[in-house]
């Protein structure tokens, strides 16, 4: 599934990246407000659903080298952050929808969690 | 032998509690590694490693040198820094252990995982610590073809 059908589902809005970006596909997701956890658990290619919004969530997704992140229940990033994902070309979505329900949605989807993807 | 000497040799400046610019050297040591051509599943955990490390000493020391040397088929990472040190090393790598203060935690950091995961994504880690100087962090990594799905040329 690509990131512009993520962004159907979840009825979010793209606060970066353009039309080619989306066209990647998530090997799977995680929700987090750790950035602890997602450094120590998170998979490759992962897209990541979290509340944070602060530039530091950029660089966990450089290094661990993740598709995207949707930055749930309508919060807007920072300049800073967003420059930064524009940057590292990160794609970032930004739903209204809270974090249990956008995770649900994309679970219902098929998208697997990060421990059930090799 | 050519093949034992180093490819590559950087140093880095790290400023304690600079939350603007901490994860710049990892971001460069990432594109460095992906320019010489390493397995991705291998550039990614030393990448992971350098972050953890970076990010403890802006959130724990005053300042630090990020020092990295890249051989052909492996890469050395040392961390120096002036700061509080570590009392209990053992302590410190308790999962869920941390004594990062409030500010840090609201980042999203400070779960206590820094050091585990270190030790995790790299193939050899010694710290040593001494109370109110500083803290050494050595990390080595190996390409290795059962862990980073690729084989190097010996």
């Amino acid at each position: 599934m690509t990131l512009q059908e993520i962004k159907d589902i979840l009825e979010a809005e793209v606060l970066v990246g353009g039309n080619k970006d989306l066209k990647a596909e998530p090997s799977s997701a995680c929700g987090s407000d750790l950035l602890s956890d997602v450094l120590a658990f998170s998979k490759e290619r992962s897209l990541l659903l979290t509340g944070l919004t602060n530039p530091q969530v950029i660089r966990t997704a450089e290094m661990s080298d993740l598709i995207g992140i949707v930055f749930v229940r309508g919060k807007r990033p920072d300049s800073a952050t967003l420059d930064l994902a524009g940057v590292k070309k990160i794609p970032i979505l930004a739903p209204r929808l809270p974090m249990y329900e956008a995770c649900g949605r994309l679970y219902r989807s098929g998208i697997r969690g990060c421990s059930e993807v090799k | 032998m050519a093949d034992r000497d180093p490819l590559y040799e950087v140093s880095r400046e790290i400023v304690g509690a600079d939350f603007q610019s901490s994860g710049d050297i990892s971001g460069e040591l990432k594109k460095i590694l992906l320019q010489a051509g390493f397995p991705p599943p291998f550039i990614r955990r030393i990448v992971i490693a350098a972050y953890e490390a970076e990010m403890n000493v802006v959130i724990h020391a005053f300042k630090g040198t990020f020092t990295t040397v890249i051989y052909h088929d492996k890469v050395h990472i040392n961390i120096n820094d002036e700061g509080p040190g570590i009392p209990d090393l053992e302590l410190a790598f308790q999962e869920g252990y941390s004594t990062a203060p409030p500010h840090v935690r609201e980042l999203g950091f400070g779960a206590g995982y820094g050091l585990s995961n270190m030790r995790k994504c790299s193939d050899a880690l010694e710290i040593d610590s001494r109370v109110g100087v500083g803290t050494r962090v050595s990390m080595d990594f190996l390409v290795n073809s059962q862990r980073d799905g690729a084989e190097v040329e010996k």
